[in-house]
């Protein structure tokens, strides 16, 4: 499978099928972090330090077993800028490794899992479950690890646990994140006194698109801070323990400002969705801030014969990387709102 | 008022630092502000993690404890205690032993904690437990010896060579 496919796809097939609880939450990843023993780290690695992970990936996929999905290996410098933007706009690939041109993404066809090799740290293993699913993403994550780990040495401490090239993530080396739609919270301005009180647990909670607290289409992503000290067990418990109130916070939420507001609140989402389906300009933030307007209708009940997985994937389709690519050309930020009002005037109408 | 970088345009921005007990004012006009950076004193990657982490490390590194390793580098790839300040990364697996000592405050504080409960490599695993065994069975072998059991000494003392060839 060439890399086309998944640049032409929004969303992921492995996020089609709804999750539970997929109301409030989009989607959940676990990351985890491995660095081969031996191999010296991000910092001070040379050109065949890089190439020595690769082969050592590329070793263990010859050992792959059933249970493990058939994954893909794309080198960086193969991929164009644009198309390393897209993948960063599917959440398949950092920021950072965007930028390394010794890395390396693995994928399965489906999307459930990403490995991102010569990142920070040599080995980042990623599953993507749709919903609210920890314990899946979990488990087949670590099902990956043991595999690889049958023919790699990962950098290991009896006391610290795994090494890894930060100390922010020594110890389980896991990041464990939900990706939530928090509408209601927001509008109900709950969510400036939500956010210092899950930082307080050792937590951490920020926007998914735009920069600083500015959380344009009320996208926020919950994570743990915690890697030591802590087993994955306990660190997935407390977080989905915090997710789940979250989850809760926000149904009340969307419930009292359709009693509150009634009307008011009808009618900001119906000229959310004119807009989408008239306007013949429309920014990124634009577009996120009436698609989310939009999402929250369907699900208010406000809304029909419109999905919330067609509005998902306009999610991602929308994105100036995703634009670019769709249209087969570099576009300037004007050229970019007008291409975004247009599909979304005919995904819409 | 005038800026006083430009002497053109007014000063419409007034700072005041303070760095190191010493006050020093300025006043600048938007454009001479914006150019000195001054408009907004934290740069965009301020809050970043390893920004953020490299100022919390430098804050312990001037505590007594950790001036011991100031000196110190990595035998394996050359990192540097300064290195490891500047960057708050490892260069690779071994400065973790390189700088034990000075990583235990810079983990507690980090994650209120310097010990790894979670998942072991499966043939770590392993080792680790061979590795306890042969432990427990040297202390038992100490034992025996000062109880002067010398028949059951020998017997744990093969039992014990044969382990330490295993791992």
């Amino acid at each position: 499978m060439g890399i086309e496919t998944f640049l032409t796809r929004p969303l992921a097939p492995a996020l089609e099928r709804g999750g539970r609880d997929d109301d409030v939450v989009m989607s959940t990843r676990i990351r985890l972090a491995r660095n081969i023993d031996g191999v010296p780290f991000e910092l001070k690695m040379s050109d065949s330090d890089q190439k020595a992970v690769l082969k050592a990936f590329e070793h263990a996929q010859t050992r792959r077993p059933n249970d493990v999905p058939e994954l893909i290996l794309f080198r960086m410098r193969d991929l164009s800028p644009l198309v390393r933007a897209v993948l960063v706009e599917k959440h398949l690939i950092s920021p950072d490794l965007m930028e390394k041109e010794g890395g390396a993404v693995v994928l399965s066809d489906d999307e459930m899992v990403s490995v991102m090799l010569n990142e920070e740290d040599h080995v980042r293993l990623q599953v993507f479950r749709p919903g609210l699913d920890l314990s899946g993403a979990y488990a087949l994550s670590s099902r990956i690890d043991d595999w690889l780990e049958e023919t790699i040495d990962w950098a290991f401490d009896e006391t610290l646990g795994y090494k890894t090239s930060c100390p922010t993530n020594t110890g389980t080396g896991m990041r464990a994140s939900v990706m939530m739609h928090l509408p209601g919270l927001v509008m109900a301005k709950r969510i400036q006194a939500l956010i210092p009180a899950i930082q307080k647990v050792g937590l951490t909670v920020r926007g998914v698109y735009g920069e600083g607290s500015e959380a344009e289409g009320g996208v926020f992503q919950i994570s743990n801070q915690v890697t030591l000290g802590l087993s994955e067990g306990e660190i997935l418990e407390n977080l989905e323990g915090i997710v789940r109130q979250v989850i809760e916070h926000e149904r009340m939420s969307r419930e009292m400002l359709k009693q509150s507001l009634g009307v008011a609140l009808e009618d900001r989402i119906f000229r959310s969705l004119g807009t989408l389906r008239y306007a013949r300009s429309l920014s990124s933030k634009e577009a996120l801030t009436r698609l989310s307007d939009v999402l929250l209708g369907v699900y208010l009940g406000y809304i029909e014969g419109l999905s919330a997985k067609k509005l998902s994937a306009l999610w991602v389709s929308i994105r100036p990387g995703f634009l670019q690519y769709t249209a087969g050309k570099s576009l300037d930020a004007g050229a970019r709102d007008m291409a975004r009002a247009r599909l979304l005037r005919e995904a819409l109408r | 008022m005038l800026c006083e970088n430009c002497g053109k345009r007014p000063a419409t921005f007034h700072f005041t630092k303070i760095v190191n007990g010493q006050k020093t004012e300025m006043h600048l006009c938007e454009e001479c502000a914006r150019e000195k950076g001054e408009l907004l004193p934290m740069s965009k990657d301020a809050f970043s993690i390893h920004h953020l982490l490299s100022g919390m490390m430098h804050d312990l590194s001037q505590r007594p404890a950790a001036s011991s390793g100031e000196r110190l580098s990595c035998p394996s790839c050359g990192w540097t205690y300064e290195d490891l300040i500047q960057t708050s990364r490892f260069g690779c697996s071994e400065c973790y032993d390189t700088f034990r000592a000075q990583l235990r405050p810079i983990f507690r504080r980090l994650h209120g904690s310097e010990a790894h409960t979670g998942k072991v490599p499966r043939r770590g695993e392993e080792r680790l437990s061979k590795r306890r065994k042969i432990e427990a069975l040297k202390k038992e072998l100490e034992q025996k010896i000062a109880e002067e059991a010398f028949e059951e000494a020998a017997k744990l003392r093969d039992k014990l060579r044969a382990l330490e060839k295993e791992a």
